[in-house]
């Protein structure tokens, strides 16, 4: 806890600049992650989004839900938008244009904006290394357009457009790994967390804001419609994802990886997966074959969070 | 900088003129015949010769997206590109025009793959005529350097908040050394001050930028946008008048040449215009009752103007740089024949399509077109176009 500059609900800052009142669906866990890291961010920030589920329910024009000043352009994008709003505001205040002023540049955008199709921008962002947070708000798949698959979706998982079947699994490749793409640029910060860990959460991104350059936080957002599993259960779900390791969460500062949260015990892979809709077709076989990948992704990251101590 | 006139490739004016205009955020990716533009730029940075961000983006994407949001904060931005590059950023280059950003682009035109080609025509620049930015078009160095500070002006002015679009024929213009005179600093800071754009995003003043739309508020959305760009020509033409009054060189929507008594002329956009002066000249001597009708905007469309430097002509010899493939003729015969529809005594329009991907159309050629477009017209052969030089 010691580690923690918010360790309890009262701590928390009370305004919301992520209002009540947006279009979320019930018991999602994306919304709520938006929510900790608004509150984590703080008034003096700009967003730019990407088009996607938090996008469409926090802006029908003429509504907003947005208390900072918020940007939606596209789709791939919002890495590049950020990139210019950063940009421009360092031109301005160096020429005396507009007064100094701290200010927080944020991106945000799910896993398909992040993964797929804004991948490269992204990636320029990061290379170039704006003073600026990405945020990407990982539910598995493309929920927005009717839970299509990413290349975020993992394993196993049956989509509208990987679906299981007689003569397919689901989901046939393996969950891109972002925050060690990430990790791979040399940027000063990279993180993972999960809307079930609300202060956790919270520390990264403040972290991620006070990081000089280009930081990158990526956030399991728990999406009870797309993984079909009970509304009431969403932040359940999140924290047997991290109790199972199948996401472990941990930063890497400059380089050195520390895992933020190491379960008392880790619990059996089909605890997480036994009760979603999206698993439900798989056999104890493929689950097994599953908990392998699992156990050694989760030794690698623990390898070396503890080469670092 | 004091007011001088030099010998100069037209891209390196461009640039100083961007220099000059004191632009915040330079944004831009690799794409020829547009380079020189964004090389010198980039070494102005460099040198310390103007205090701005030059980033160095991963893809014309990413440049207009750049674009897009260092103009929603308010700082002033350019970007410049060609062909390709336009079509990887057309889905964002809609996109700023329908947030309002503004901004200038250099637009050095190039054809459209394919096949691949880097050499001059308007094929790319038809591409986005609809999307909602100012296009003007001119004809040589002195109209890019000049039209830079009147872009900024026009583009960041409050009634239009639009993005413009400089058109400038890709090596014809962009890598041909011109005499160009250029404006002394003084001036130009009182022609283009520095302005602080209302409604730019900042945490003192939180506002939602592109929001998304039901279709209950969709069609009004787009109707404010055609009426921001119709609501841009009294800027436009007061811009122009402006900085004539200042240096003596003037613009118009529609500029023409030997006009006056002429019963029939040729019309064109882009450099070409230069060129059918001087064979517009020649016809003269030879009696020729010729004169040439330039097209300077684009976008708005100025169709008053238009509809005025053509009145009592008996045929207009249109030259377009672009095919609309299976339609009616090239891009600019469509819209003056939609101009002139239903008109009385109208004049008859002959489009040919020349120049496709830098083909060069010389003098002779110039002169071919006009006399046998006088030609076709008399004999009432007005439909379609005709691909000049076509090879059998």
């Amino acid at each position: 806890m010691d580690k923690f500059s918010v360790f309890s609900s009262r701590l928390v800052e009370k305004s919301e600049n992520f209002t009540s009142g947006h279009r979320a669906c019930q018991g999602c866990a994306e919304a709520l992650a938006v929510r900790h890291v608004m509150k984590a961010l703080g008034r003096d920030t700009i967003v730019a989004m990407s088009t996607g589920c938090m996008e469409i329910i926090s802006s029908p024009l003429p509504l907003t839900s947005w208390r900072v000043p918020w940007i939606h352009n596209a789709f791939e994008n919002s890495a590049a938008v950020i990139s210019g709003c950063e940009s421009g505001m360092k031109a301005m205040m160096r020429k005396g244009k507009i007064p100094a002023k701290k200010i927080n540049f944020v991106a945000m955008g799910g896993d398909g904006a992040t993964a797929d199709i804004g991948m490269g921008a992204l990636s320029g962002a990061l290379e170039r290394g704006h003073n600026m947070v990405y945020i990407c708000y990982d539910n598995e798949a493309y929920m927005n357009t009717g839970i299509q698959r990413s290349s975020s979706t993992p394993y196993g998982a049956s989509t509208t457009t990987s679906p299981a079947g007689k003569a397919s699994i689901g989901q046939r490749t393996q969950k891109k790994n972002m925050a060690q793409i990430a990790v791979a640029h040399n940027i000063p910060y990279v993180a993972t967390a999960c809307s079930s860990f609300p202060f956790d959460l919270m520390e990264k991104v403040k972290r991620a804001a006070e990081t000089p350059g280009a930081a990158y936080v990526h956030v399991l957002s728990v999406c009870p419609t797309g993984w079909r599993i009970p509304t009431q259960d969403a932040i359940k779900y999140g924290r047997l994802a991290v109790d199972s390791c199948v996401f472990p969460l941990y930063e890497v500062i400059e380089g050195k990886y520390r895992l933020t949260y190491k379960p008392y015990k880790k619990i059996p892979l089909t605890e997480y997966l036994k009760g979603q809709g999206r698993f439900r077709h798989l056999t104890d076989k493929e689950i097994q074959l599953i908990q392998q990948k699992v156990d050694k992704d989760y030794e690698r990251i623990l390898r070396l969070s503890e080469e670092e101590e | 900088m004091a007011r001088q006139r030099k010998g100069i490739e037209v891209s390196i004016a461009m640039a100083d003129a961007v220099a000059q205009a004191n632009v915040d955020v330079i944004a831009a990716y690799p794409i020829t015949p547009q380079t020189h533009i964004v090389e010198h730029l980039s070494e102005i940075v460099a040198n310390g010769e103007l205090d701005a961000e030059y980033v160095p983006v991963e893809s014309e994407h990413s440049a207009m997206s750049v674009c897009c949001g260092s103009s929603a904060v308010g700082a002033r931005t350019f970007t410049s590109t060609s062909s390709q590059g336009l079509a990887l950023m057309a889905e964002i280059f809609y996109i700023a025009a329908s947030m309002r950003l503004p901004m200038v682009m250099a637009l050095a035109n190039r054809s459209l793959s394919g096949p691949l080609s880097i050499w001059n025509d308007h094929t790319d620049t038809m591409m986005v005529r609809d999307a909602g930015w100012i296009h003007v078009f001119v004809e040589n160095g002195q109209e890019c350097y000049d039209n830079v500070f009147c872009g900024y002006r026009i583009s960041e002015d409050p009634s239009v908040m639009l993005p413009l679009a400089i058109n400038l024929d890709g090596f014809i213009l962009t890598h041909m050394i011109e005499p160009v005179i250029y404006e002394d600093n003084e001036t130009i800071r009182k022609y283009l001050p520095d302005v602080r754009m209302k409604n730019a995003l900042h945490p003192d003043n939180p506002v939602s930028m592109g929001c998304f739309a039901m279709p209950e508020i969709y069609t009004e959305a787009q109707m404010n946008r055609e009426q921001g760009i119709l609501n841009s020509y009294p800027t436009i033409i007061k811009a122009w008048k402006e900085w004539g009054d200042l240096t003596g060189r003037y613009y118009h929507p529609i500029e023409t040449y030997r006009t006056e008594d002429a019963e029939y002329c040729i019309v064109t956009m882009g450099s070409y215009g230069e060129t059918a002066m001087e064979v517009v000249d020649a016809l003269r001597e030879e009696g020729e009752k010729v004169g040439v009708v330039k097209i300077r905007l684009w976008r708005p469309f100025p169709f008053e103007d238009f509809r005025r430097a053509v009145e009592g002509k008996k045929s207009l010899i249109v030259v377009d740089r672009a095919i609309s493939f299976g339609g009616p003729g090239g891009p600019v015969a469509l819209e003056l024949r939609s101009a002139l529809y239903g008109r009385p005594n109208a004049p008859a329009i002959v489009n040919y399509v020349a120049g496709l991907a830098g083909r060069d159309v010389a003098r002779s050629d110039f002169r071919k077109i006009i006399l046998e477009g006088k030609a076709k017209a008399s004999k009432g052969e007005t439909e379609g176009f005709t691909l000049y030089g076509l090879r059998g």
